[in-house]
């Protein structure tokens, strides 16, 4: 077995222990890597019902088969999986950058870290020595000056460094971790885990060499890759980057705008991918062993947020534009540097503001919960000083909303919950999916909660391939066969920007491992792969009690306020109806009970059989 | 006998790098048979996300390498100026390495000797240019440099006198 690094590092941060384990083929082969197995770590090191926050859940960081290889883009990810603090259910995030394959050239496929540390500490992995660092001076620090300051300290350049800010220290339970400045594992709230566990960065140092089983064919096949990464496949992360989407969207009437209240939003050209190229992106960069370079890197050049430097994409972007109804990409950009400074995730970060807009504006948050602040839809002020509230937990309504839009509209009562938008406590990214209703049955199903990247489904809808205003029958096969091949890319932890260039799908994906990795396998095996690992991560979800069909819901916004907006999508919404009969087809072409439960034969026929007593009734064999 | 400005070298465009590392890959995949940036003999510097820079050596004229050494274990090819290292003389003093300007000669992690590119003399051309998919590295003589500063800069020159007027 080639590529892969054979072994798993444990790092006990309560007792400061540090062990490995041995990797060996089969496991590999059975998970790949990246959140496959992480998914499997996670569930073979933590016990039921523990909470996220606990000492006794671990978190763990995997590279991917490729990580530490000339391949594009799979050779430059890594990814953390725990459980997590805002669905209480499987986490997994994803970054590429130059931190992954770092990792990997220290040696390691995964790290657990397990326990937690006393005091603010970080753990420096120099290869095969791992040292717990006094870290109480990088207390409060930004994740990017936590790297400036690591790097320093221990006096090498090129050591690479995963950190958290503020953010992830004070529990934002949508709390980010930052490499490589603007890189994040940004969702599912990993940085707050990583919080709870006091520990602030994750530095390593890794020098060994990564060998690949077919250096020719693997070199071959690279070339390849790269030449397709300069044609139409990734054009638009080339060129306007995913910004490209505001108008996209917003001619679809699939913008969500203010909080979903509308889909279209009048202000789209001015936050658009055109005017943020042509008037802030300075430069577009890239991550290691990448031949496409996506990094749209938007400087502000006067005004009152002169200076601010970000790296901007569409979601992002989205989530502190339009849904919180701000139409200057000055401010975004400075929200954006914000949430990159505290460390939290942009998308759930905006959502959440935006929320707390709606509220504001229907009365349900007044100005003596907001500070005094005009908290109104478009109030770019009011945004950025509501991102510092959530980042440092400041204020009685930052603190509030740093839990989150689901437990934050517990906390304000009233009828909040009826704004929140978010899908088993994981905020909605920028897709109106009253009238992307194929991506509403992906999300409402993703094991991570509401998300655009576990199954992609909002593309079928978008380019037109079925009927966007509809659920019906096959759509559910649409979605798993979806979710099985991005369950792959991310195991393989390909980045999801150069899917377009493998041609011929999992059948290039299939070459790729094997020609690395050494160990035979065809696009099935990928496939099946993919299928294991979303069953195994619905099996966590089971095991913690937010797996089963009462949790793949919908916001009350997406099943019951008709989109207003004149024009295609008017009066769309997604009904129970529909909603209900997206969940039986997709349940049964899962090979799941009505319960939306793997059945024992579907977990044998995956070899998860061993796990089949998570799905027995009491007292069932 | 070859001139000083005949001599190629590798060049990064810093208007077109954007720090990718690619050629630190290709070069430790083409001389080592693996993928390992740390034994790469071209090296990226990356100061902030506008400031991208790969760096290998620049063939210099009376080299401050080849003068530091002690041990007279490196020479310069008259030809192409490629710095030769002599393994066996070479002990890993480092006295090069303080000696070069740029950070391009660097102490091998296994070997214990100094390295330092040779702008793939065997290869024929130097891989790494060969494989920047930003076409941000060239294999070029100083005076070519010159040449390409000096078109670029009269460029400029034109456009902005061409662009001044339509603006007003």
């Amino acid at each position: 077995m080639q590529a892969y690094a054979g072994r798993i590092l444990h790092v006990d941060l309560s007792t400061g222990k540090v062990g490995t384990e041995t990797l060996n083929e089969a496991l590999a082969k059975q998970y790949i890597g990246g959140i496959g197995l992480g998914i499997y770590l996670l569930m073979k090191h933590s016990k039921p019902g523990t909470d996220a926050f606990s000492p006794d859940n671990p978190l763990i960081f995997a590279t991917g088969p490729l990580s530490g290889t000339m391949g594009p883009t799979a050779g430059n990810g890594y990814a953390v999986v725990s459980k997590s603090p805002a669905t209480g259910g499987v986490a997994e995030s994803k970054a590429h950058g130059f931190f992954g394959p770092e990792l990997k050239r220290a040696g390691y496929d995964a790290v657990v870290f397990s326990g937690k540390s006393e005091k603010l500490v970080y753990a420096w992995i120099d290869d095969d020595t791992v040292h717990l660092m006094d870290a109480q001076h990088l207390k409060g620090k930004s994740p990017n000056e936590t790297d400036t300051a690591i790097r320093e300290e221990l006096g090498d350049y090129y050591i690479r460094v995963s950190a958290i800010g503020e953010a992830g220290e004070k529990l934002v339970r949508f709390a980010s971790i930052i490499n490589d400045e603007f890189r994040a594992v940004g969702r599912t709230g990993m940085g707050a885990v990583m919080g709870s566990k006091n520990l602030k960065a994750v530095a390593v140092r890794g020098t060994k060499d990564v060998n690949v089983a077919d250096l020719e064919g693997f070199k071959e096949f690279i070339k390849m890759i790269h030449e397709r990464m300069k044609g139409p496949a990734t054009r638009k992360y080339r060129t306007l980057g995913t910004p490209e989407n505001v108008l996209v969207l917003n001619a679809l009437a699939a913008l969500p705008t203010r909080n979903f209240t509308q889909a279209t939003f009048e202000g789209a050209e001015k936050v658009s991918g055109e005017y943020l190229n042509e008037h802030y992106v300075k430069k577009i960069i890239g991550c290691a062993t990448c031949a496409m370079r996506c990094d749209h890197i938007a400087v502000v050049p006067e005004g009152p947020y002169k200076g601010s430097t970000s790296r901007m994409e569409f979601e992002c972007l989205w989530a502190l534009g339009p849904s919180c109804g701000v139409d200057r990409l000055d401010a975004i950009i400075e929200a954006m540097r914000l949430c990159n400074h505290y460390g939290v995730d942009g998308i759930s970060a905006g959502v959440t503001v935006g929320f707390a807009m709606d509220l504001y504006e229907n009365g349900i948050l007044t100005k003596d919960k907001t500070d005094g602040m005009d908290l109104r839809f478009g109030n770019h002020e009011a945004l950025i000083e509501m991102i510092k509230g959530i980042g440092s937990r400041s204020g009685w309504l930052g603190d509030v909303l740093a839990e989150g839009t689901k437990l934050a509209a517990e906390k304000i009562g009233k009828s909040a919950n009826q704004y929140a938008p978010h899908i088993k406590g994981l905020e909605l990214p920028g897709y109106d999916i009253r009238g992307l209703k194929t991506a509403a049955l992906g999300f409402a199903v993703s094991f991570r909660g509401a998300c655009h990247l576990r199954s992609g489904a909002y593309s079928p809808d978008v380019k037109g391939k079925v009927n966007r205003f509809k659920i019906e029958k096959g759509r559910g096969k649409i979605v798993m066969e979806n979710e099985d091949l991005y369950n792959a890319i991310d195991s393989l932890i390909l980045c999801k920007f150069s899917r377009g260039t493998y041609y011929d799908g999992l059948d290039d994906m299939a070459k790729y491992y094997s020609l690395a990795t050494g160990i035979e396998a065809n696009a099935e095996d990928l496939r099946k792969a993919g299928e294991r690992i979303n069953n195994l991560a619905r099996l966590f979800n089971i095991r913690e009690g937010v797996g089963t069909r009462e949790y793949d819901t919908l916001p009350p916004k997406i099943t019951s306020v008709p989109i207003p907006d004149e024009g295609v999508a008017k009066g769309s919404f997604v009904n129970k109806e529909e909603f209900e009969l997206g969940l039986d087809d997709y349940y049964e072409v899962r090979g799941w009970t009505k319960q939306g439960v793997p059945t024992v034969t579907k977990l044998e026929e995956l070899d998860l059989g061993r796990f089949a007593h998570i799905v027995k009734k009491k007292g069932e064999k | 006998m070859a001139k000083l400005h005949e001599r190629k070298f590798v060049s990064a465009d810093p208007e077109k790098c954007v720090g990718c590392s690619v050629c630190e890959y290709a070069c430790s995949m083409v001389k080592e048979k693996t993928y390992n940036p740390t034994k790469a003999r071209v090296r990226v510097i990356r100061l902030g996300p506008l400031v991208n820079l790969a760096v290998a050596c620049r063939l210099c004229e009376d080299p401050a390498c080849v003068a530091a050494c002690p041990r007279d274990a490196l020479s310069q090819e008259e030809n192409t100026g490629i710095i030769v290292v002599d393994d066996d003389k070479c002990n890993g003093c480092g006295w090069c390495i303080e000696g070069c300007d740029y950070g391009a000669i660097m102490l091998h992690p296994e070997r214990k000797v100094v390295y330092v590119c040779d702008t793939c003399k065997e290869e024929g051309k130097p891989q790494c240019v060969e494989w920047c998919p930003e076409e941000a590295l060239d294999f070029v003589t100083a005076d070519v440099l010159a040449q390409k500063a000096r078109r670029n800069a009269v460029k400029k020159l034109f456009q902005e006198s061409q662009e001044e007027p339509t603006e007003k």
